[in-house]
């Protein structure tokens, strides 16, 4: 158990600094701009209960609105990252199945599962985060722009991150 | 009672949800208009604290150009030197001038947070209302204009830079005088801005330089970019054109910060006149 904390705890700390001090400078031709800081939201253990997993939520996006001056903005959009993540994990998995807290990374659930997951996770909440930024109709195209190549970046790294740490051992 | 218990327990996600997503949102909305918050942003200690160390990580990779700008700007200072001036008269006097008054003192800052593609941007600089910086002082650095301080705490200042949709400032075309207005471009790339309304007597050509009027936080003739483009959409009554901006955003390390000695009494001045209608 304090293994599990000791792990997302680590997970969190290296995800936002990487985000706001490497990520934050990284932008192709002022269009994609990469999130996986979510990644850290994805991976929490399935046994997790809601509250927390909202509040972690909350924290994390007002971690990440903290350096990028948006208060409020990112911690949206983590909140319903959270609560779309209950209805896919309520739908697609079995809570029997698994003894000893299994958590949702690419090894244990193989690659198919994981990457519907995702991929729809990032989408959502890459929608919600470029919805509520512009907020109005007239920078429409950019915001759809922005949305699609943010969102594809984004669920490469998160693959990628996930093949680096991948455990063939794990697998069942 | 206890059915209205189970039912809110059966759908425990839904209601935390609702909760959580109704904070953040009001967090957004109360802070994203004009008002930042005063907790979380990058001026505040912790935040700012971190965000000197990263950059002074940053700083020496950027030396070199810090290194040729300050160069430059030292041979042009030393060209205005009098000692560089040829001296034609023997005799001189001595002239006690109260003609002119200083109106414009600036404070030199260091960028320790930058960004540039956000749709709206924003610098933090290391010093603050110790150092006599004030909410509502424009920047400038040495190539052109920057943006206005909205935020100050004791040794930090949050300004929004001018690639901001609620930036606006006062400029004019260098030749011909004609006032507009200089704000950001609609496609968010940071070396594009637009001058809009400016009077349709103007003849802008391609290559003009556009400067400051004077009329808001800047001296007069501080540049701001060059006509690059006269067929942009809108107008109408009015004239816009394109504008590439001077300074480079993503580059920023040294600004000055305007204190305008008089924008106060204007200021004053001119809130009299609307109370008055």
């Amino acid at each position: 158990m304090s293994r599990i904390i000791l792990i997302n705890l680590l997970r969190f700390v290296v995800l936002v600094f990487i985000q706001v001090f490497l990520l934050k400078n990284l932008a192709l031709y002022n269009l994609p701009v990469c999130y996986p800081y979510i990644l850290f939201l994805l991976l929490l253990p399935f046994g997790i209960p809601n509250i927390l997993l909202f509040a972690l939520a909350f924290i994390t996006g007002l971690a990440i609105d903290a350096f990028y001056d948006t208060p409020g903005l990112h911690a949206a959009a983590c909140v319903i990252l959270a609560f779309v993540r209950i209805l896919f994990i309520n739908i697609t998995v079995s809570k029997e199945g698994f003894d000893n807290e299994p958590e949702p990374t690419l090894s244990v659930m193989g690659f198919r599962w994981f990457f519907a997951y995702t991929v729809t996770l990032t989408l959502i909440h890459h929608f919600v985060l470029f919805a509520i930024e512009s907020f109005n109709l007239s920078g429409l195209q950019y915001a759809i722009g922005r949305f699609l190549t943010s969102s594809f970046f984004t669920v490469i790294l998160i693959l990628i991150s996930g093949a680096i740490f991948f455990r063939r051992k794990e697998r069942k | 009672m206890r059915t209205l218990w189970r039912f809110i327990n059966r759908y425990n996600a839904f209601f935390l949800f609702l909760i959580f997503e109704i904070a953040a949102l009001i967090i957004y909305v109360k802070n994203n208009s004009y008002q930042r918050a005063e907790v979380i942003n990058s001026a505040s200690g912790l935040i700012g604290r971190l965000n000197t160390e990263k950059d002074q990580l940053y700083g020496y990779l950027a030396l070199k150009d810090v290194n040729d700008s300050l160069a430059r700007e030292n041979a042009h200072l030393r060209g205005l030197l009098k000692s560089s001036y040829y001296i034609d008269t023997a005799t001189k006097h001595k002239v006690t001038d109260t003609v002119y008054k200083q109106q414009y003192e600036y404070i030199i800052a260091r960028v320790i947070n930058n960004s540039v593609n956000q749709p709206n941007n924003y610098l933090t600089i290391n010093k603050g209302s110790e150092q006599g910086i004030a909410k509502g002082m424009g920047v400038i650095c040495n190539k052109g204009i920057v943006g206005k301080v909205i935020y100050v705490s004791s040794h930090f200042s949050l300004v929004q830079s001018l690639l901001h949709k609620d930036s606006q400032f006062s400029a004019m075309l260098a030749n011909d005088k004609e006032i507009g207005s200089i704000q950001w471009n609609d496609d968010l790339d940071p070396h594009k801005g637009i001058l809009k309304d400016v009077s349709n007597n103007a003849q802008p050509k391609v290559g003009e330089w556009v400067v400051t009027s004077g009329y808001s936080l800047f001296p007069e003739g501080v540049p701001v970019g060059k006509v690059s483009s006269l067929h942009t959409k809108g107008g109408g009554y009015s004239l816009n054109m394109e504008v590439t901006l001077s300074v480079d955003f993503s580059k920023l390390e040294y600004v000055n910060v305007v204190n305008n000695k008089f924008g106060k009494e204007q200021e004053a001045l001119e809130g009299q006149k609307k109370k008055d209608e």
